[in-house]
């Protein structure tokens, strides 16, 4: 390995580093474009009786103004998945229902901003106010019905409409009944983990125009650009042959741009006018109108022998969908995806319904679900090693998976993490609490956790590369880079396999007339389904490039060797550069393209122990995070500075989610938490300590063995920190984030 | 969304004045930072920039800052920590950072008396006055006491000129928040001066509590009976950063440090 | 009104509104590496240096800016593509759409602290937020480019 495993600067760095134009935004050409707003319910929860929009449309610069009654009659979801969706079909562009403060009631399409705003508070809107469901916890059969209408789901995912239920979730392991009679100790606890907003730097936007063949085409700042036409073509009930989207440089998506939050109003407004239109969230909607982590309760019971060996899990989970039921099965399922296999051995249960309420909806956001269950499982773990006096690293190695030929998790070793973790972030020493100085007292927690690596058995992503004219090489690939790195890691698998340097291949990402298919950026897959796919169509160049040296030269293929930047022909050299030019021209008269298309049978996951160092001030409850190590096992890491920056920056964002990240609701359930001062990600200041470790291991059907990174890093800091906490104060914060406020009332209650 | 229809840059404060007398949506500019998170619709935008009221300096009695002068500026000075310790650097330098604190100034701040502000209890502690352009010169718990904000101008903020131990206590969810509650302690002589702010309503003395710790022989041991006593003084709410209980609890234990820190 | 102002060395007449703001009227004129982040001031996403000072543009009227110097990160080449270079080597840019803001941030921070501890570099810098990074690579790329300065200036 030359190029892989070797960490070269992205491809895309500097540009973006200096500031060169590249974002969605940048890429609006024409002066004339139309900005839209969209006026949005002060409710939670209403039926509008009348609109009156005649007023707003002589406000000067007014181009349209649509409302639900303009729209097409259509359901369908946003959510960013493969046909045929699991989610219910339970929105349209604009519904006579709003189910959440700030669900859209009117679309304004102006020649600039103050004109959008100025109509805006012109719109008389006459709602009939309903009661809403703001608490989750009381949905299910509530009097209160959220989705009236008839919702299509494309098969059996559980949903009961009538009992503000959008979907059902269960499995087992079996065993788990026997196993709680086996038990020694018992424990049962609830957790709750609150909504996270992505807070990516790039907030929401789409920009779409006519092209000159009549095509409609949107450019938007998404992670899945071909999921995008689909719901666009169902939404705008148009054939996807009249549909392009395209996907430019993205400023950060987390999962929140797995949901297609803002496309369809300006698609619509363009086909509706016939002029380009944009419309850009500003910061205020992309925290309030968007979607969030799934909020979840969790009760969970363990049951153990008393030398810590455990004999059951089983866990119940009611998660909070919000108005729509976006990503609502498959993101719950996940916390017994990623948590079932990690205590192979031990029998567990989960079930799980996922209710409707009048708050935002909930969608995709990195850890999709796993996030939620590792803080449950990981935090009960916690707590029975406590009961039984064992260290925590010492009861997940009595438990945790082992590797093997022929079971679910073939390749990597979570244990070697731990072992690796109690020795560079000194645990023995750092999980003793100390008083440092007075009233400041430090002590460690841990946790282990494990993703995918795409979804197995369904997501299939394709790769092409076509030998350019003058021997350089084009990657066409639809995965969407949003600053993970995709598109380098990509280039240098292309190089290693095509054995030139890394510029000579350009890589273009994405566009639905031109990439192939790919369903996006989600579900950790960039690096292995996608890698997969690049290896497969490079090997292939190879193979094609021989085949046409042979018939351009009138050689045997077996005397042809491929030496990257030339041929070697019998004993002759050829460079790519002359072959390329003459196997295009009149005397080949072939082009070489080539592509791979691949998906995976399973999702092999990548595991991280995390470990977190804390100080908390026994005065104010203030919980600093001295130290946290992520010891990261994603088998070869194509790009080791990639894979570690993925890695700090998950432990960073899974700090905020930990101690500080919170939507806050008013009584009527708006939200408050509408801004960057309001809504606090975490500071600079806030993550001062974040380092990484990485375990080697080898993943035979991943690309040069690789696995995924990009989700398992956000998994580990909240049940981690919340130990550490506990250790430090003997405070058990089980609902999310724990605030100072929680530690030092926890104090005063003990 | 907010906005104004007319930007009037002023040649002088008189000026200034009668423009703001002239329509009551006539409205000064400050940084503009906090101003332009409001909806409000004004009239006419009135610019200061051209008064020559950036300045931190000294007259024999006081440090004399002008409106215009910015937190970022408060928080480099040199005169301010020799009189005053770190207290401005303290209290102001996590606030969100360098470019936001170069664009809010002192006068629209203490103008506005921002409930959630860590300025206005450090200037409370060490006795500041507001000058104002119609109204002359009057303390800053007075003027931060009227209820109504006044149509006038703030020219600039006067501390007068005292050596002495500082505090400046908060606490914040994140190390760039709005304080959940801050304290800032100034002890001249072993006279103790209180304020207590983000309650989170305005600012405020503690004057019970700094009579307390004044009237006592020994400071230190007068602590702990300070500390009950604070809460009982100092009017304190929830809102979405704490709730009171966590407040009350803060109160007692950032004075204990406060007092602690300037005793020392 | 017609905004009289320098922009990048250029000078330049704009035609704006009174309660126009720098940022818009900067990208409207196509200085689009200055990027909008929040309404709030609390990103840093929109930096630019008037008078050789970082501000945030989206709280600075544009009328302000009337016969001052403003300076994005196009007017600074040279640093910018050497904090690239280090930047880039760390893979610390990621998502990159707070990447000029915070370059311009570095760059002005490199000139008005002389050899800064890494508390007083994340102090300075606190107001740029990043949501991929997790900051500590940043905080490696700066402490090399600094490091080159330090030699240069020798």
């Amino acid at each position: 390995m030359k190029i892989v495993n070797t960490s070269v600067r992205k491809v895309d760095g500097v540009g973006v580093v200096t500031g060169n134009p590249a974002y969605t935004e940048d890429l609006i050409l024409n002066n004339n474009v139309l900005t839209i707003k969209l006026l949005r319910s002060p409710h939670a929860f209403a039926k509008i009786k009348a609109i009156d929009t005649s007023i707003a449309l002589k406000v000067p610069g007014v181009e349209a103004i649509f409302t639900h009654n303009d729209v097409p009659e259509t359901r369908f979801t946003l959510a960013g998945q493969s046909f045929p969706e699991p989610s219910p079909y339970d929105r349209r562009i604009l519904d006579e229902y709003v189910r959440y403060v700030g669900d859209p009631v009117a679309i304004i399409a102006a020649e600039d901003e103050r004109a959008a705003e100025k109509a805006m508070k012109l719109i008389k809107v006459q709602y009939d106010i309903l009661e809403p469901i703001l608490d989750f916890e009381k949905s299910i059969d509530s009097h209160i019905l959220i989705h009236p209408e008839e919702v299509h789901t494309n098969f059996e995912i559980g949903y009961e409409r009538k009992r503000n239920i959008a979907s059902k979730a269960y499995s087992e392991k079996p065993g788990v009944e026997e196993g709680f009679v086996k038990s020694d100790i018992i424990l049962e606890r609830t957790y709750y983990t609150q909504p996270q907003i992505h807070a990516m730097m790039e907030t929401y936007r789409s920009y779409s125009y006519f092209d000159v063949n009549g095509r409609l085409t949107t450019v938007s700042s998404t992670q899945i650009p071909f999921h995008v036409r689909r719901h666009l073509a169902r939404a705008l009930e148009l054939p996807t042959s009249k549909l392009r989207v395209i996907k430019p440089r993205v400023g950060g998506g987390f999962g929140g741009k797995q949901t297609a939050v803002c496309e369809i109003y300006s698609a619509f407004v363009t086909l509706k006018t016939g002029k380009p239109s944009k419309i850009i969230y500003n910061r205020k909607e992309t925290h309030t109108c968007t979607t969030t982590r799934h909020e979840m309760r969790l009760d969970v019971k363990i049951g153990s022998d008393l030398e810590g060996n455990i004999k059951a899990i089983d866990i119940n989970v009611l998660s909070n969908a919000g108005a729509y039921g976006e990503h609502a099965p498959t993101v719950t399922s996940l916390v017994s995806y990623k948590t079932f296999p990690l205590y192979d051995t031990v029998p567990m249960r989960f079930n799980a319904n996922i209710v409707y309420s009048n708050t935002m909806n909930a969608g995709a956001f990195r850890g999709y679900g796993a996030t939620q269950g590792t803080f449950a499982v990981e935090s009960i773990i916690n707590e029975l090693a406590h009961k039984l006096n064992l260290d925590p690293t010492e009861i997940r190695m009595k438990n945790l998976v082992e590797p093997g030929e022929g079971k679910y998790i073939t390749s990597g070793d979570i244990k070697k993490c731990i072992e690796i973790g109690k020795e560079k972030f000194n645990w023995i020493e750092k999980s003793q609490v100390r008083e440092v100085a007075p009233n400041k007292v430090r002590a460690a927690g841990m946790a282990v956790t494990m993703q995918g690596s795409g979804i197995g058995g369904i997501d299939t992503a394709a790769a092409t590369i076509k030998l350019g004219d003058r021997g350089d090489f084009s990657l066409m690939v639809g995965v969407t880079d949003m600053g993970q790195g995709c598109d380098t890691v990509l280039t240098q698998i292309a190089a290693e396999v095509l054995d030139v340097p890394m510029d000579k291949i350009s890589i273009h990402s994405a566009d639905t007339d031109l990439s192939p298919y790919d369903p996006g950026a989600y579900a950790s897959s960039g690096t292995y389904v996608t890698g997969n796919a690049v290896i497969i169509a490079a090997n292939k160049m190879r193979e094609e490039i021989l085949k046409g040296a042979s018939k351009m030269f009138n050689t045997n293929i077996n005397e042809i060797e491929y030496l990257g930047n030339n041929l070697k022909i019998g004993n002759n050299l050829i460079s790519l550069e002359d072959f390329a030019q003459r196997s295009i021209s009149f005397e080949g008269m072939n082009q070489i393209t080539t592509t791979g298309t691949w998906g995976g049978e399973t999702s092999p996951p990548p595991f991280i122990a995390g470990f977190a160092e804390v100080e908390v001030d026994t005065l104010t409850g203030e919980v600093e995070v001295i130290d946290y190590l992520s010891v990261v096992d994603c088998g070869t890491p194509i790009n080791p500075n990639l894979v570690q920056v993925q890695v700090e920056g998950g432990a960073a964002q899974g700090i905020g989610l930990a101690l500080l990240e919170d939507i806050k609701y008013d009584k009527k359930g708006k939200p408050i938490s509408d801004s960057l001062m309001q809504y606090k990600i975490p500071s600079r200041l806030d993550c001062k300590n974040i380092r990484v470790e990485i375990s080697n291991s080898y993943e035979k059907t991943g690309p040069f063995g690789a696995k995924s990174v990009g989700e398992v890093v956000i998994n580990t800091p909240a049940p981690a920190i919340a130990d550490a906490v506990y250790n430090a104060t003997k405070v058990r914060v089980r609902k999310l984030p724990i605030t100072s406020e929680k530690v030092l009332l926890g104090m005063f209650d003990l | 969304m907010f906005s104004f229809s007319k930007f009037f840059l002023a040649s002088s404060l008189e000026e200034a004045y009668t423009e703001l007398l002239k329509n009551k949506k006539n409205i000064i500019l400050g940084g503009t930072s906090y101003l332009r998170m409001g909806n409000t619709p004004w009239n006419t935008g009135i610019d200061l920039s051209n008064l020559n009221l950036n300045y931190i300096s000294e007259t024999e009695e006081f440090i004399n800052i002008g409106a215009m002068t910015t937190f970022r500026q408060l928080e480099t000075n040199i005169l301010l920590k020799d009189f005053f310790g770190d207290i401005f650097n303290v209290a102001l330098r996590d606030i969100i950072g360098v470019q936001f604190r170069s664009n809010v100034t002192v006068g629209a701040t203490v103008f506005s008396k921002y409930g959630f502000s860590d300025l206005i209890p450090v200037l409370l502690s060490l006795d500041a006055k507001v000058k104002l352009f119609n109204g002359g010169i009057l303390s800053l718990e007075d003027f931060l006491n009227e209820q109504n904000i006044r149509k006038d101008i703030l020219v600039e903020i006067l501390i007068p000129k005292k050596y002495c131990k500082t505090s400046f206590q908060c606490v914040r969810k994140s190390k760039t928040d709005y304080s959940i509650i801050n304290l800032a302690i100034c002890n001249f002589n072993n006279k103790i001066t209180i304020a207590v702010g983000s309650r989170p309503g305005k600012a405020m003395l503690a004057k019970k509590t700094m009579a307390i710790l004044n009237l006592s022989e020994n400071i230190e041991k007068e602590i702990v009976n300070a500390m009950k006593h604070i809460g009982d003084e100092i009017p304190l709410d929830s809102n979405m950063r704490g709730s009171k209980s966590y407040r009350e609890l803060l109160l007692s234990a950032l004075l204990r440090k406060g007092i602690q820190e300037v005793l020392n | 009104m017609l905004l009289t102002t320098t922009i990048n060395g250029r000078k330049k007449e704009i035609l704006i509104k009174d309660d126009d703001y720098l940022l818009d009227v900067l990208r409207k004129e196509g200085y689009l590496s200055v990027k909008r982040g929040c309404d709030t001031g609390a990103c840093g996403l929109c930096t630019i240096l008037l008078n050789g000072s970082p501000i945030l543009s989206c709280s600075t009227l544009a009328a302000r800016a009337h016969g001052k110097q403003i300076s994005t990160i196009e007017n600074f080449p040279k640093e910018a593509k050497t904090f690239a270079s280090y930047m880039t080597a760390e893979g610390a840019e990621q998502c990159g759409f707070c990447s000029p803001g915070f370059t311009l941030t570095v760059i002005a921070m490199t000139k008005e602290l002389q050899d800064p501890t890494d508390d007083e570099i994340m102090h300075y810098l606190n107001g740029n937020l990043c949501r991929c990074s997790g900051y500590i690579s940043q905080l490696r790329a700066i402490r090399n480019f600094m490091e080159e300065i330090k030699n240069e200036n020798c």
